[in-house]
């Protein structure tokens, strides 16, 4: 199959502007399911509010395009109700980790199989640049005019802290690696996270004088090493890429069935 | 053994916005942006269709169509 097969064409060019890195992750995750050979009748893409959540009108899989934050709430009923549907889950960094941090915690905590993407572009893009919870400490945002204070998660250590099964991470100028570990997240039965870098040329990038979409590529590209590089002992503010976890444990919707067999057995 | 070969790069103007991430990637410098903020493949006799330009477009706006070719009948490669 071609990408196209796996878009609504009627839809382009998207919504996202010139050089936006969400469009990147659109390429990467179709690539994804085209290669695991995934038919688009058994996809379902949940998502919640955001240049981010756009996403879900661009691919011709089931969607649905919920409220803000909430992605994982609505994503937890269709896989409990049709356990045998992959469902996918993108969200940006505000609306899956700031309004959405208790659905992103709990659904980790229960190990639900669920692949949830994190769209990193540390500001909320669609309302003008304000600071996200993943904007870190200095950055310069619409409601940060001199400087951010607050501290920002990592989202690799929160995931493994809530119980995620499979943690990743990634960056869009990574585009092999990135089509490669949604691939895994997607295989993975369990909670995955794959946290994926990617450039907000018009807000992030401009605010904290980032340069261009190119330019914010190739920050990404020397700012961070594949996991357990020695690089990053030499300069611990390198960011590591690559598979964080990939362990087994029961699974909640494995677990749901069990214990309705056995109380109809009783 | 077969071998990949460039076809062309099939770029859909209409969804191309210029950003430039294509040209800045290409490991051979083939492509390029001509006067109107389009993606062009300027030096299409380079490509070695990795195809970094086409999995990194934001805009799906590039394919990179390959075709097999017999490395016997190429003696020289
Ligand atoms: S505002 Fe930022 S995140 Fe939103 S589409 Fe534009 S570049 Fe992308
Ligand atoms: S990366 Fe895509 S949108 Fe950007 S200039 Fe190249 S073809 Fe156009
Ligand atoms: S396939 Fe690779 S070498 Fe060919 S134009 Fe694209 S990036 Fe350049």
């Amino acid at each position: 199959m071609s990408v196209h097969d796996f878009i609504r064409e009627r839809f382009f060019p998207h919504m996202w502007c010139a050089g936006c890195g969400h469009g990147t992750i659109l390429n990467g995750l179709i690539r994804a399911v085209d290669e695991l050979g995934i038919r688009k009748r058994n996809l379902v893409m949940v998502t919640g509010i955001g240049c981010s959540a756009r996403i879900s009108g661009y691919v011709d899989f089931h969607s649905l395009h919920t409220i803000h934050g909430r992605a994982l709430a609505f994503a937890t009923g269709v896989k409990l109700s049709r356990p045998e549907l992959h469902v996918i889950v993108p969200m940006g960094d505000g609306d899956g980790l700031s309004i959405g941090g208790n659905h992103f915690i709990h659904a980790a905590r229960r190990n639900i199989n669920l692949t949830a993407l994190i769209m990193n572009n540390r500001t909320y893009g669609m309302t003008g640049g304000q600071f996200s919870p993943l904007s870190g400490l200095g950055i310069k945002a619409s409601t940060a005019p001199y400087d951010n204070i607050d501290n920002s998660f990592d989202v690799v250590e929160l995931a493994k802290a809530a119980g995620a099964t499979f943690v990743a991470r990634t960056t869009t100028f990574h585009v092999n690696q990135l089509s490669d570990l949604i691939k895994a997240a997607i295989q993975h039965k369990g909670f995955s996270v794959v946290e994926i870098f990617t450039q907000c040329p018009t807000y992030f990038g401009r605010k904290n004088k980032l340069g261009d979409a190119p330019q914010m590529l190739q920050t990404f590209k020397e700012r961070t090493v594949p996991v357990g590089s020695p690089k990053k002992q030499e300069d611990p503010s390198l960011i590591e890429r690559g598979i964080f976890v990939n362990i087994e444990r029961p699974e909640y919707c494995d677990e749901y069935q069990k214990l309705l067999e056995r109380t109809q057995e009783a | 053994m077969a071998k990949k070969k460039l076809k062309q790069h099939v770029i859909n103007r209409n969804w191309c916005k210029g950003c430039g991430i294509c040209v800045s990637v290409c490991p051979k410098k083939v492509l390029e942006l001509d006067e109107l903020d389009k993606a062009l493949a300027a030096r299409p006799e380079a490509c070695i269709t990795c195809k970094l330009c086409e999995k990194i477009c934001p805009d799906l706006a590039i394919i990179v169509e390959t075709e097999e070719v017999d490395e016997e009948a190429k003696p020289h490669e």
